[in-house]
C-alpha cells in the first residue's frame, strides 16, 4: 500500500499569486468527528433561486405529495442560468411563498415549502448508471442538468453551463480543493471520506468535456485529505490527473488565484478562465456529479461546516437543502445570544445574517457563529498602500475607495472594480479600519442600477418619441380625412368640389389673361387717337421716310438682279 | 517667397472649400449637446423641471437657461453625470422642483375605471391600454411613474405603487461610517 501511495507524486507548485494573507485556520475544531447526518426537519424551505441568474419554474402545486428526489422546479431552457430543484425529502407541498433567503441585503425570494412526512421515501424511478464513461457527452450533460447541480464552492453557478467549450477549446480541468477561508472544512472532510467518488467525478467531467488533463489544487494544511486523494488516484492508474499541493495562503481558492498558482497563467482582465482554455469546478460539485450519475441522486443535500468559537459541538453535517439553519444549529449546541454574530460562509467573504431564520441553500458551505466583532471607527485613509500590497486581484483599493466616496463611478470602473473578488484582504489590513469591501459592493451595485436605469430611460425616450410621432401623424391623417369627407359631402349636395372649382378658376384666369392682353393691344392701338397736329406731322414724316427706304431697297435689289 | 505665398493661398482655398463642403454635406440635424444631455435625463417626462418633458429641459440646459439640478427623478446621479458632461461642479438638487423619491409606477383600479380614456391621452409613453367605455390598464413595465395620468382621471382610480426593481433588490447602500476627521481633500 505504502509503495502505491508513493508512486502517486504530489507536486508542489512553483508559482504564486500577488498579495494575499496568511490567516489563522481555526479548522481543527470542526474536524474532530466525521460527517454527521442532520435530522430531517419538519419543514423544508426551498428557494426557487439559490444562485445568480434566474429562478427555476415550479412544476408542482400546493397540496401535491412529493417523494424524495422528485423534481419540483425546472429550468425553461438549458442555456439559461438556472438549475432544477428537487424535493429533499418526502412530504406535502404546503405553500409557495416569499421567504427571506441568505443574501447581502435581506432579500426575499419565492420558496417552495414542504411539510415532511418523516418517511423520507425515495422516488422509485431513480436510475443509477454503472459505467458513465460509456455514455455520450450529451447524455451525461443532460443527466447533470436534470440533477440540478450547481457550483457548491462559491456563487452556485449552474454546473452544466461549465461543461462545454463554447468559444475556445478547453484543455485543462482544474479542481478547486483549496478551501482557503478560515473555519471552513466541509471540502476537506468530504475528501477524507469520499475521495473515490471525487476521483470518479473528475473522470466523468473530463469525459463530458472531452479532455484529458486535470489539476487538483489543494492547500498544504490538509495532509489527510491529500493522502486520501493519493490513495484514490493510485487505484485508477491515470496519470493525466495531477495532485498539486499549494501553500496555504488566503485567497488561494479564488478562481483566478488558483489558476495562477497551479499553471502560472494569468486570466486577463475582464476575461474568464474559459478564455485561456481552463475550466474550474469545486471538489464538492464533483462529488455531487458522481452521486447524480452513479447513484441517480439529484442535488438535495450538501455537507455544511457548522462551527465557531461560540458553538459547543462544532462539526460537519450532511444537511438537506431547505433545512432551516436554526434546526442545524440546534444539533450543534447553539444558544442564541446578543454578543455573537451569525455568518453564512467564512469570516472573510461570508454573509452576515440577522437571525437563524434562513434555509440552508445549495451554496451554504458553512454556518459560523462568532463572537461579535465591534466595527472600529473608520479613520481617514492615510494612503499607506497596505491594501494594494495584499490585493490578490492586483488592484489599487485605495483609489477604488476614493472614487467610490466621490461617486465617480466612471473612474471606479477605470480602476477595474469588477475585477475585485471581494476577498476582504484590503479591509483586513487597513490600519484605518475602513470597511472597504462595503464601499466596493455599493459601487458595483450602484453601477448596475445606473445601467438598468439608463436602459429604462432609453426605452422611455423611444416610446415618448414614437408617441409624439404618432400624434403628429394622426393630426395629419385627421386633416386629410376631414378634407375628403367634406369633398364627398359637397358632391352629394351638388356643390362643386374644390377640385372642380380650381379647374374652373384656372380656365377663368386664362380667359381673363387673354382679355387683358386684347384690351392692352386695344389700348396700344388707341394711342394714335387724339393726337396734336405736331404729333401727326411727325408721324407722317416717319411714315414717309420708311416708305422711301423701302422703295430704295426695292430698287437696289432690282439693279443687283439685272 | 512668392511661390510660398501662392502655395499657402492655394492650400487655404482648398481647405476652405473642403470644410465648407463638409459642413454642408455632413450637417448634423439636431444639436449634439442637446442629445448628450437628453441621454442623461431619466425620460420620465414628468415636467417637474418646469419644462414640458425631458428634451425641452435638455434644450434649456444647452441654452444655459436652466440649471442642472432641476430634475427630481434623476436625482444626484443625474446631476453628477450632467456636471461631468458640462464640466461644471455638481450641486444638490433644487428642492423647489421636488425631492428624489423611490421609483414608482401607477395602477388603475379596474373596478372603478369608467373608461373615459383621459389618462391615455395624458400618458407620455403610451403605457396605458384601453378604449372608450372599456376598462383601462397600465402596462407596468412601460410606466415611468410620471403621475401625469392621475389628475385627469375623473373618478380617482389611479394609484401610485412602488416599482418592482430587480436591481434594487441587490443594491447595497454606501456605508455610513462615522469618520472622525474630514478626509484630506
Ligand atoms: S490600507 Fe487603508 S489607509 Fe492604507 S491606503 Fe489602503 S485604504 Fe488607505
Ligand atoms: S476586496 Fe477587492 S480590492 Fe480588496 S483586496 Fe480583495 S480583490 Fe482587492
Ligand atoms: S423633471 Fe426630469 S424626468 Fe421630469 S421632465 Fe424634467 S428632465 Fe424629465
Ligand atoms: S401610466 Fe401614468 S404614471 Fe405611468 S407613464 Fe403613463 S402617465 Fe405616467
Amino acid at each position: 500500500m505504502q509503495d502505491k501511495l508513493n508512486s502517486i507524486p504530489v507536486r508542489k507548485t512553483q508559482w504564486k499569486f500577488h498579495g494575499g494573507l496568511k490567516l489563522a485556520g481555526h479548522k481543527k475544531q470542526s474536524m474532530q468527528t466525521g460527517i454527521a447526518t442532520a435530522i430531517v426537519p419538519e419543514q423544508l424551505i426551498i428557494p426557487l433561486q439559490q444562485h445568480i441568474g434566474r429562478p427555476a419554474k415550479p412544476v408542482i402545486t400546493i397540496g401535491d405529495k412529493v417523494l424524495k428526489g422528485q423534481c419540483i422546479a425546472t429550468l425553461k431552457d438549458p442555456t439559461s442560468i438556472t438549475a432544477a430543484i428537487h424535493a429533499p425529502s418526502s412530504g406535502e407541498v404546503i405553500a409557495i411563498e416569499t421567504h427571506a433567503i441568505p443574501s447581502m441585503n435581506r432579500q426575499t425570494a419565492n420558496c417552495i415549502i414542504i411539510k415532511t412526512d418523516g418517511e423520507d421515501r425515495w422516488l422509485p424511478s431513480i436510475k443509477p448508471v454503472d459505467n458513465p464513461t460509456s455514455l455520450s457527452s450529451d447524455t451525461l450533460k443532460q443527466l447533470i442538468i436534470e440533477a440540478g447541480i450547481v457550483g457548491l464552492g462559491g456563487a452556485g453557478f449552474p454546473t452544466h453551463l461549465k461543461l462545454t467549450a463554447e468559444t475556445k477549446p478547453l484543455d485543462t480541468l482544474i479542481i478547486n480543493a483549496a478551501e482557503c477561508e478560515p473555519y471552513i472544512t466541509c471540502d476537506a472532510v468530504l475528501i477524507e471520506e469520499q475521495a473515490d467518488k471525487i476521483i470518479q467525478g473528475i473522470q466523468i467531467i473530463l469525459h463530458t468535456i472531452g479532455i484529458q488533463h486535470c489539476l487538483i489544487g489543494i492547500e498544504d494544511d490538509k495532509p489527510q485529505a491529500i493522502q486520501a486523494l493519493q490513495k484514490a488516484l493510485a487505484t485508477i492508474n491515470n496519470h493525466t490527473i495531477q495532485l498539486i499541493q499549494i501553500p496555504t495562503r488566503y485567497p488561494a481558492g479564488g478562481e483566478k488565484q488558483l489558476i495562477q498558482v497551479l499553471t502560472g497563467k494569468e486570466v486577463p482582465l475582464n476575461k474568464l478562465p474559459h478564455d485561456i482554455g481552463i475550466v474550474c469546478h469545486n471538489i464538492a460539485t464533483v462529488h455531487a456529479v458522481t452521486e447524480a450519475i452513479k447513484e441517480g441522486k439529484p442535488l438535495i443535500e450538501r455537507v455544511v461546516t457548522v462551527t465557531g468559537d461560540k458553538l459547543q459541538q462544532p462539526k460537519n453535517m450532511r444537511v438537506l437543502i431547505g433545512t432551516p439553519m436554526q434546526d442545524v444549529l440546534n444539533e450543534c449546541g447553539y444558544t442564541e445570544s446578543n454578543d455573537q454574530s451569525l455568518i453564512m460562509g467564512g469570516p472573510m467573504m461570508g454573509i452576515h445574517l440577522d437571525s437563524a431564520d434562513y434555509p440552508v441553500i445549495k451554496t451554504t458551505n458553512c454556518i459560523l457563529v462568532r463572537k461579535k466583532q465591534k466595527q472600529p471607527v473608520a479613520l481617514p485613509c492615510i494612503r499607506c498602500g497596505e491594501c494594494a500590497r495584499v490585493c490578490p486581484a492586483n488592484l489599487l483599493p485605495q483609489q477604488l475607495y476614493w472614487y467610490t466616496r466621490a461617486k465617480d463611478l466612471d473612474r471606479v470602473q477605470d480602476y477595474q472594480i469588477f475585477s475585485c473578488i471581494e476577498c476582504g484582504c484590503c479591509d483586513y489590513v487597513c490600519p484605518s479600519h475602513i470597511p472597504l469591501v462595503q464601499f466596493y459592493r455599493y459601487a458595483k451595485t450602484e453601477i448596475w442600477t445606473q445601467e438598468a436605469d439608463r436602459k429604462k430611460s432609453d426605452h422611455a425616450r423611444e416610446r415618448h418619441e414614437y408617441r409624439q410621432f404618432r400624434l403628429e401623424r394622426k393630426k395629419a391623417e385627421d386633416a386629410e380625412r376631414k378634407a375628403k369627407k367634406k369633398a364627398l359631402l359637397n358632391k352629394k349636395q351638388g356643390i362643386k368640389t374644390p377640385e372642380q372649382d380650381s379647374k374652373k378658376a384656372a380656365i377663368e384666369a386664362a380667359l381673363k389673361r387673354v382679355k387683358e392682353r386684347q384690351s392692352e393691344q386695344a389700348a396700344i392701338a388707341k394711342n394714335t387717337e387724339g393726337l396734336t397736329d405736331e404729333q401727326q406731322k411727325k408721324i407722317d414724316e416717319v411714315e414717309q421716310r420708311r416708305k422711301n427706304k423701302l422703295q430704295k431697297e426695292k430698287l437696289n435689289t432690282k439693279l443687283e438682279d439685272n | 517667397m512668392l511661390t510660398a505665398i501662392i502655395a499657402l493661398t492655394v492650400l487655404a482655398i482648398i481647405f476652405g472649400l473642403l470644410l465648407g463642403f463638409a459642413a454642408v454635406r455632413y450637417k448634423v440635424k439636431s444639436n449634439p449637446v442637446v442629445d448628450q444631455i437628453d441621454a442623461l435625463l431619466p425620460q420620465t417626462q414628468c415636467g417637474q423641471c418646469t419644462y414640458p418633458g425631458c428634451r425641452p429641459y435638455a434644450e434649456a440646459i444647452a441654452r444655459d437657461e436652466a440649471d442642472i439640478n432641476q430634475c427630481p427623478p434623476g436625482g444626484e446621479s443625474t446631476i453628477i453625470a450632467l456636471a461631468d458632461l458640462l464640466g461644471r461642479d455638481p450641486k444638490p438638487l433644487n428642492a423647489e422642483h421636488g425631492e428624489h423619491a423611490e421609483k414608482t409606477v401607477v395602477y388603475i383600479d379596474e373596478n372603478v375605471c369608467i373608461g373615459c380614456t383621459l389618462c391615455i391621452q395624458a400618458c407620455p409613453v403610451d403605457a396605458i391600454l384601453g378604449a372608450a367605455k372599456q376598462m383601462h390598464t397600465v402596462i407596468t413595465s412601460e410606466c415611468t411613474g410620471c403621475d401625469l395620468c392621475i389628475p385627469p382621471c375623473p373618478v380617482d382610480c389611479i394609484h401610485i405603487i412602488p416599482a418592482i426593481d430587480e436591481t434594487k433588490k441587490v443594491h447595497v447602500e454606501l456605508p455610513q461610517t462615522p469618520l472622525l476627521l474630514n478626509e484630506m481633500e
